[in-house]
């Protein structure tokens, strides 16, 4: 499996903020990689390192062999960068933006491919609208498109997805994931962890940057116990003392951890003997947010 | 080759051009004005190197556009795009510094060539001027827009805000414009403030431009173009040192 990008451990400080500290990952070519982590982690500051719009103070990053100091023309080449912000020229079109973003990367005569980019973005009807009357959403799918128009091998996203409309995120989704499965890599963040947990393939979770958790998506599931039953008992009864222990309260809720379905029956017998009456109960999968909640308040280091 | 260097000039340009009713049309207003003001008033009053007033004062009036528009071009694209954010689309290209800097430098001296072009035309139509010495014209419009386009660079990436921008443009580039004797010969000022303007940058810029249309100068053309051609490397060197260290551009 060859390597796409190679980051060996970055540190990155902000005055006194350690951004990133002594952060190392490896992505493989072809994965869909998802990099999550609450407000302030260093997602973004891990990003723009990558891009070249921060300079790392220690470590090396490498975009498919390429130093992105060193070799900085064929990294960058090598990279599209979806930004976070929603940034615009406000002096030209829509075409007119991607025709010099092409031309930045050294490609002219690209309007085939910019043709087929607006297709798959639905954006052909906006093509010669000024980048001024867009919609947030439709502005979001020019940066998105900014990015692609050099056809780079690794397309990095930083949340992609924020503040844009249902139908807008299914459709990029489902373009992404074509642009993944022609064999494109794809690094992601995202505040959606059901995204995340959709679309990845592998997670990195990183908290006061560092890296807390890295696995693949199904093994930080696994890690975690399960499924969780939640009931709530009819007059606010309290739980009989034997099962106590092994519930937490909140809100006149009681929530038990089952390592498999087969506890359940035994939990409702001794239910029954005491006499307890069920109002409400609900079985719930564990998903990547508790994984994400259980990973950020144990210090990252037991999941779960 | 150098498409990415050609695409940025040509985005700079056509960013101005975009807007040139504010951008070209404005200032040419501006110079207008001056002209109309000042000849009122000291016509058959005044003459200075042996010419009327509003003779002597037409190529000045020029370059001081220029020169201003140079400086605007480059800082003005700058700061728009640091503070609304989409400076990331040229940073994040593999577009060398190097190309950066001249990219930004050649569009605020054709931005100050189209701003001197029009001001030229219109005023032409109260006086004809002579052109003694073309080539020295086009020199010094060059190197003085370019010195004004880089010093622009440096505004612009300095400024974090609009108000920071415009306190640079207001207590340094127009003084040091308006004083560089646009107005007068600074051989009618007292010694000491004829001492003080040779240390004016823009001084040479005028006077070595004005040279061009009437072969009469305070200072010698050799010796003004000299000046500015140090002064062009040494701001050219400090400009290309502050956007390779990456200053407030790239954290």
């Amino acid at each position: 499996m060859r390597i796409a990008v190679a980051i060996d451990r970055v540190e990155k400080r902000f005055g006194s903020l350690q951004a990133l500290d002594d952060v190392s990952l490896q992505i493989a070519e072809g994965e869909f990689f998802g990099l999550l982590g609450p407000n302030g982690a260093g997602k973004t500051t891990l990003i723009s390192c990558l891009a070249g719009l921060a300079r790392p103070d220690a470590g090396r990053l490498v975009v498919m062999g390429n130093d992105v100091v060193k070799n900085y023309r064929a990294a960058r080449r090598l990279l599209g960068v979806v930004p976070q912000e929603l940034v615009f020229d406000p002096f030209f079109s829509v075409r007119e933006t991607l025709r010099i973003q092409s031309g930045y990367f050294g490609i002219r005569n690209n309007d085939d491919w910019i043709d087929e980019i607006l297709a798959n973005l639905d954006l052909t009807a906006k093509a010669d609208t000024n980048m001024r009357r867009l919609s947030g959403g439709m502005k979001r799918r020019v940066l998105v498109a900014q990015a692609l128009v050099h056809k780079p091998p690794v397309i990095v996203l930083d949340e992609p997805t924020a503040g844009v409309d249902v139908e807008l995120r299914q459709g990029l989704w489902q373009f992404v994931r074509r642009l993944n499965g022609d064999g494109h890599t794809v690094i992601l963040t995202t505040h959606y962890l059901e995204e995340a947990e959709a679309l990845c393939g592998r997670i990195a979770m990183l908290k006061q940057g560092r890296v807390v958790a890295l696995d693949s998506t199904r093994n930080l599931l696994a890690g975690c116990a399960g499924q969780t039953l939640e009931l709530r008992l009819a007059r606010s009864a309290t739980l009989p003392q034997a099962l106590r222990a092994r519930a937490t309260a909140s809100d006149g809720k009681w929530t038990f951890t089952l390592a498999s379905l087969l506890d359940i029956e035994p939990l409702l017998a001794s239910l029954r003997e005491a006499g307890c009456v069920i109002d409400d109960l609900r079985l719930t999968h564990t998903d990547l947010e508790d994984v994400f909640l259980g990973v950020m308040q144990n210090g990252g280091s037991v999941p779960c | 080759m150098l498409i990415g260097f050609r695409t940025l000039l040509y985005k700079e340009t056509l960013r101005f051009w975009k807007v040139s009713f504010q951008t070209v049309a404005a200032p040419v207003l501006t110079a207008m004005l001056y002209l109309m003001i000042f000849s009122h008033v000291l016509e058959g009053h005044v003459q200075v190197h042996g010419v009327p007033y509003s003779t002597f004062l037409i190529p000045g009036l020029v370059m001081m556009s220029a020169l201003q528009n140079a400086f605007a071009n480059s800082s003005s694209s700058l700061i728009q795009s640091k503070v609304t954010g989409s400076v990331v689309f040229v940073l994040l290209p593999p577009i060398s510094y190097v190309e950066f800097f001249l990219a930004y430098v050649l569009a605020a001296i054709l931005r100050g060539l189209m701003v001197a072009l029009g001001v030229l035309l219109v005023t032409m139509w109260f006086v004809v001027p002579t052109f003694a010495a073309p080539w020295w014209i086009l020199m010094f419009i060059v190197v003085g827009g370019g010195i004004m386009g880089t010093l622009g660079m440096v505004a612009g990436i300095w400024a974090d805000k609009f108000d920071q921008l415009a306190g640079f443009q207001n207590f340094l580039i127009m003084p040091l414009t308006m004083l560089s004797g646009v107005f007068y010969s600074i051989h009618s000022l007292p010694e000491f403030w004829q001492r003080v303007s040779r240390f004016n940058p823009v001084f040479y810029m005028i006077d070595g431009f004005r040279f061009g249309f009437f072969g009469v100068s305070d200072v010698p053309p050799e010796t003004s173009l000299a000046v500015l051609a140090t002064s062009f490397l040494l701001v050219s060197a400090a400009t290309l040192a502050l956007l390779r260290s990456g200053y407030k551009l790239r954290s």
